[in-house]
């Protein structure tokens, strides 16, 4: 591959995740590089969102080590931090599944709202902006502006001043990835951005991730049913299936790869016949020896 | 048995047969709830239990029961729905409703009103007093409301705070400040008292916020309201410290130093007035008026800062909230300290205005009378809330003035037990036909274009 030269910004590193006694994930170990876009596929169940979950922080994983590395050198190992603080210090991002916007305010304050660090630092702690300072004001104006950039970007500029919770589902998705990039991630992971949208607005969501991708410092690894989405802009597929990795690779090593085929399409009975013949078979030549 | 099932169907023309069945059903219902309760009634004579009968009064409210399901039947009912609400609303840029035209004019009149009230009403104790106890309502249900309201946390024990704040102007005006400085000290003691109350009263808020704020929903509420109690109850029992059921006598407050007395040294003497007891309740009045108006400022402003975003963005969705890196631990518990220093702050003032405090005052019914008139506000309403404690306080208050129902009351009852159940009735009601509240709608805190109000259907209560 071309990027094995690269230092990975994500390495997932043998990640295990229990609940109880069933195992979602288990020893899971991928790499996601700079600027690219990574896909996490497989079918319902693999256990996709878990890694997802585990990533961002949602979850704290029952073994292994995930650590994201920011293009100045800094290291965080995700396993160890807080969901707020892995969004805060990490830089990493996430949209959900189920869409999770705050429906009850504006479009402009859903993208505001993601500021809020930067904006909590500006205003001292809330005390500089209680009085009104001017480094405040000057902060919320640039706060503003990004926001501006990005409702342009997803087009929603026009409807800037409408509760979220108004919009279309399309323009929800969009508005979602928008308040994702307005905290100014590193590492963006989208659940499922395509889910819902027909064909020409999951190809306009192609358009918008590559856009994404090639303007700003950021990768983006993504769980996608939609394969039109996948295949078209991916540059690295991980397939999961039963919490396993079963390949890795390009969008057509992937395509091609047998295991995924077996994964996704299931082995006709005659196949799987042979196959436990030629096991038994081989059980059989093993305890000979023994 | 609904009636419209029965009478709906028919536009025009009625449906005798149905009405019929339907009134014969209603009276055998109310007979049945009437005779035990209504028809006999026992009296104890002298020598014995008598059981008198009181069938007038049966059928007079079978009549009247009767009657109005006939009017209802004749008049309401069977009424085609009309065309108003079956067509849609128009769509687009509608003209603006009255009450987004009146809008940004209700609250300036509101002020000038209260500005001026003393004024209003010559200078009668009577209104100045009821302003003061509206008052005190109306800044702490603006208080509570950044806890429910803006972070959708739900609070039954905020009279804890209000505790705090009456308990310390009372304990540092009487015991501390003159044992630390010396009795001169005695006449500044509310000026000073009041931001230590206010700050006391936070911290309080802190240590309640960082066991309960990994509850959510009816466990954060439940655990509010034992915190509640048990200050109340630490109140009652602490009696070396606090004085326990006995209460605190308090010094009233001073015009800035200058006592609100007769002869000289006063504050009529200072101003070479007549000394009238008015202008003490004048004082208070404006006192109040302006602790209010510092409520509901700073609370605007917090609302339009990263720290009021993040707080209604909490009530909205608290996961979203994490992946976008807010830490929602932190921001819960500004939300309690800052609901609960102004607590402390009204808390300061009530123990100065009514001139003593015990535990009496801060009971459950309080904190629940606070948060009634915040629900009723309408969530995150800091207008809907000022006619919501108009409403409830000054009903409240009209009960203690109806003594013209004496009359027709059994005997040893008083008109003022009634107004827990005029509340509840009004709480129905309201339930029924406004369940969010007076104002349901919320205002953006920041546009691009035009300052748009979110409708209320959208707005999430929070879970706690």
């Amino acid at each position: 591959m071309a990027t094995a030269n690269k230092t990975p910004v994500l390495s997932v590193e043998h990640v295990t995740m229990r609940f109880g006694g069933l195992t979602a994930v288990s020893d899971l170990s991928f790499e996601a590089y700079p600027n690219e876009i990574t896909a996490l596929i497989g079918p319902n169940g693999a256990g996709k969102t878990t890694v997802f979950n585990c990533i961002t922080g949602f979850y704290k994983p029952t073994e292994g080590k995930i650590a994201l590395r920011h293009a100045d050198g800094k290291e965080f190992l995700l396993e160890r931090m807080d969901d707020f603080r892995i969004a805060q210090h990490a830089r990493v991002a996430r949209t959900f599944q189920n869409i999770r916007l705050f429906s009850g305010m504006t479009v402009l304050e859903n993208l505001m709202v993601a500021q809020h660090n930067k904006l909590m630092l500006a205003s001292g702690y809330t005390i500089g902006g209680i009085f009104g300072s001017g480094h405040y004001r000057r902060s919320e104006k640039a706060a503003i502006d990004l926001c501006k950039a990005w409702l342009e970007k997803v087009r929603l500029i026009d409807r800037a001043d409408d509760p979220a919770g108004d919009l279309p589902y399309g323009d929800q998705r969009r508005l979602e990835i928008a308040r994702a990039m307005c905290t100014e991630p590193r590492l963006l992971c989208l659940d499922e951005p395509a889910a819902g949208l027909n064909p020409r607005e999951s190809e306009e969501l192609n358009k918008l991730l590559r856009a994404i991708r090639s303007e700003n410092d950021v990768s983006i690894l993504l769980i996608e049913h939609d394969m039109s989405v996948v295949m078209g802009i991916s540059d690295h597929i991980v397939v999961l299936d039963y919490g396993q990795k079963i390949s890795d690779g390009t969008p057509h090593h992937v395509k091609t790869d047998p295991a995924v085929i077996r994964a996704y399409l299931g082995v006709d009975e005659e196949e799987e016949e042979k196959d436990a013949l030629a096991a038994k078979a081989v059980a059989e030549a093993l305890g000979d020896q023994a | 048995m609904t009636a419209q099932d029965v009478a709906a169907p028919k536009a025009h023309g009625y449906d005798w047969t149905a009405i019929i069945k339907d009134l014969i059903g209603t009276a055998i219902v109310s007979l049945l709830i009437m005779v035990p309760m209504v028809a006999y009634k026992s009296v104890i004579t002298q020598y014995s239990l008598v059981l008198v009968s009181r069938w007038t009064e049966v059928f007079v409210i079978l009549a009247l029961i009767l009657g109005t399901r006939l009017a209802m039947h004749l008049f309401v009912w069977n009424r085609a729905p009309s065309p108003v609400h079956a067509s849609a609303k128009p769509a687009g840029p509608a003209k603006a409703s009255l009450s987004e035209r009146i809008g940004p004019w209700v609250f300036p009149v509101l002020v000038a009103f209260a500005v001026t009230l003393p004024f209003i009403f010559h200078f009668e104790r009577r209104p100045i007093d009821l302003g003061i106890y509206i008052l005190t309502y109306v800044m702490l249900a603006w208080g509570l409301n950044i806890v429910v309201g803006l972070a959708g946390l739900l609070d039954l024990g905020y009279v804890a705070f209000y505790a705090v704040g009456a308990y310390a102007y009372a304990l540092l005006s009487t015991v501390y400040f003159p044992y630390w400085f010396g009795d001169g000290i005695v006449p500044w003691a509310f000026y000073i008292t009041l931001p230590i109350a206010g700050l006391l009263a936070a911290c309080w808020g802190v240590i309640l916020g960082f066991p309960v704020l990994r509850l959510r929903g009816d466990y954060l509420a439940i655990v509010t309201l034992a915190f509640g109690e048990i200050i109340r109850l630490v109140l009652i029992n602490w009696f070396s410290f606090t004085n326990g059921p006995q209460g605190i006598e308090v010094p009233k407050a001073t015009f800035f130093g200058l006592p609100f007395k007769a002869g000289p040294g006063g504050f009529a003497d200072f101003f070479g007035i007549q000394h009238d007891r008015i202008y003490y309740y004048m004082f208070l009045y404006y006192v109040i008026l302006m602790l209010a108006l510092l409520t509901y400022f700073v609370t605007n402003r917090l609302r339009r800062l990263p720290i009021g975003r993040a707080w209604e963005a909490l009530r909205e969705d608290e996961i979203a909230c994490r992946s976008l890196g807010i830490n929602t631990t932190n921001t819960k518990l500004t939300a309690f300290a800052i609901g609960a220093m102004f607590g402390g702050f009204a808390g300061c003032f009530f123990a100065t205005r009514q001139g003593f405090v015990s535990p009496e005052s801060f009971v459950f019914i309080e904190s629940a009378i606070i948060l009634a008139i915040v629900v009723l506000g309408g969530l995150g309403s800091q207008i809907g809330i000022v006619f919501a404690a108009i409403a409830i306080m000054g009903s409240f208050e009209m009960f203690r003035e109806l003594s013209v129902f004496q009359e027709y009351l059994p005997e040893g009852t008083d008109p003022v037990h009634f107004r827990m159940l005029a509340v509840g009735l009004a709480m129905v009601l309201m339930m029924r036909f406004r369940p969010r509240g007076f104002v349901t709608r919320r205002q953006p805190t920041v546009f691009l274009k035009e300052r748009k109000a979110v409708s209320g259907d959208l707005v999430k209560e929070g879970h706690g």
